[in-house]
């Protein structure tokens, strides 16, 4: 069972013992079109949830990435800067942006399990 | 753009729906941003094949007075181009100007090519400018010239290495023609007016035809193998590559055409004559230089820098991006922007500021990626 949950700003995060891996959702990268860029932020940076953790660049617009939940970075996916086009190929997967420790594992629950979130896709359609 | 008024759709609406298009809302009209391949493939696409376009939301019109000379004359008191030396069957790029020499709008004009068409000249606008273009044309002209609106008309281009193979087969008297020539002719039967122009960089074809046939040209056009429908997105990154001006963005009311580097679209007989709205600024221009210019702009690393950021030399602003994107072609981020004319030689390294970061980018000759215009040395073959 894996327990990914996402944000109502199309972030996921996927829980893997004390970290969270955090991207963009696949609908996200859908509605992105083609990412050419993505600013990551450094190791050891603490975000909070909400507050802006990524930048992703579309051929044509840039959009922020929030930090889903509040933690330290402890990894970035250095794959994207050669080849940032994996979070089109596999936004939940290969395209993963950083991974989290989190501050506070109880804010998980804030977030939307992939049920919920379908059904919050189709009230976008 | 009053977000309450409902938006207008082109005649291809059903054909961009059918494609599996993502429509968005663009200066009042519901227009293909891109299809499923994505900007990046369009994009590709049309260098190395023919991509389609639906241009019909720009603004068509004709400009008629009782002879060529009228028609000119009225149109050069509002735009500094030389229009009484058009010659039939030419086409020319100009700019509606205000009385400070602010562009008003960029726009296309041709001089009709048939004898019974004297008097009448052809414009193309941008779609976004068109209703006030044509009220401030409209109230413009002398007695005797009238301003014709167009819009039972479609637009389309055709742009891409590969367009005259395929123009040769239903359009081969288009295919013949030269950069910047036009003719009334007939695309399998249908009545239509071409020129071979563009906004990619490519060579190309626009393609104005009556509304209720532009389903069938559309229709026949993709049916050929060198062709697919490419949206506004590759439109636009295309056309940046190509160093080409987008109005509302690298040229509006506060730059002038000195100022953007379009001075040999104002021919020698106006710049010595004037004449025309902000001719005093752009003499003066022309004599002294502009405070400022337009300069490509070739970032380093991969973070595009968009519209609005700052230009620095060591660490003061000198400026502003206009335009600014991913360029597919090159791989690579590129923008255009305006600097003092000290800044603006190839090879001056400059920093446009992202996200309180300083990129390093690098004055780069417009345009990005060489064009391939059909010039009188390739064309008639």
């Amino acid at each position: 069972m894996t327990s990914v949950r996402y944000t109502k700003d199309h972030e996921y995060v996927r829980v893997e013992g004390d970290v969270a891996v955090v991207g963009i959702s696949d609908y996200a990268q859908q509605q992105l079109g083609d990412v050419v860029f993505v600013e990551l932020p450094e190791i050891g940076k603490v975000v909070t949830k909400g507050g802006e953790a990524a930048v992703v660049e579309s051929v044509k617009a840039a959009s922020e990435v929030y930090a889903p939940l509040s933690g330290e970075v402890v990894e970035v996916n250095s794959e994207l800067e050669g080849a940032p086009g994996l979070v089109n190929e596999a936004a939940e997967g290969k395209g993963w942006f950083m991974k989290l420790k989190l501050s506070d594992p109880a804010e998980l629950n804030d977030l939307m399990n992939e049920h919920a979130y379908r059904d919050f896709l189709d009230t976008l359609a | 753009m009053d977000q309450s008024e409902p938006l207008l759709e082109t005649p291809l609406f059903s054909a961009h729906r059918a494609l599996g298009a993502r429509m968005v809302p663009f200066a009042g009209y519901q227009m293909p941003v891109q299809y499923p391949d994505g900007i990046l493939a369009e994009h590709g696409w049309t260098r190395t094949h023919a991509g389609l376009f639906d241009v019909s939301h720009m603004g068509q019109a004709l400009l008629r007075g009782p002879d060529h000379a009228t028609t000119a004359r009225a149109l050069e008191a509002l735009a500094p181009a030389d229009f009484a030396n058009l010659a039939p069957g030419r086409q020319r790029y100009s700019q509606l100007l205000a009385p400070d020499g602010g562009i008003i709008d960029d726009f296309m004009v041709t001089r009709p090519l048939a004898p019974e068409a004297d008097g009448t000249l052809i414009l193309v606008v941008n779609a976004a400018c068109k209703a006030g273009d044509f009220a401030h044309i409209a109230a413009h002209l002398p007695e005797g010239v009238a301003l014709i609106e167009r819009p039972e008309r479609a637009l389309l281009a055709l742009q891409g290495p590969e367009v005259a193979a395929v123009m040769a087969r239903h359009c081969p008297q288009a295919a013949a023609l030269d950069f910047m020539a036009a003719i009334p002719t007939d695309f399998d039967g249908i009545p239509v007016e071409v020129s071979r122009s563009g906004y990619t960089g490519e060579d190309g074809f626009e393609i104005s035809v009556e509304n209720d046939k532009a389903p069938l040209l559309w229709a026949a056009l993709l049916a050929e193998p060198e062709v697919k429908a490419i949206g506004l997105g590759a439109r636009d990154s295309l056309r940046l590559e190509a160093g080409l001006c987008l109005y509302g963005h690298d040229i509006d009311l506060s730059t002038s055409p000195i100022e953007a580097g379009l001075m040999w679209s104002i021919q020698k007989r106006r710049r010595t004559e004037g004449g025309f709205p902000g001719a005093e600024r752009i003499q003066r221009e022309l004599a002294d230089g502009p405070a400022r210019v337009r300069v490509g702009l070739r970032l380093e690393g991969r973070a595009p820098a968009r519209e609005g950021a700052e230009i620095a030399s060591d660490g003061a602003v000198v400026g502003r991006v206009t335009s600014g994107g991913f360029a597919p072609t090159l791989a690579a981020p590129i923008a255009m922007g305006y600097v003092p004319p000290a800044l603006s030689a190839p090879g001056t390294r400059l920093d446009i500021l992202v996200r309180g970061k300083a990129l390093a980018a690098t004055v780069t000759p417009l345009p990005f990626v060489p064009t391939r215009y059909a010039r009188k040395s390739k064309a008639g073959a």
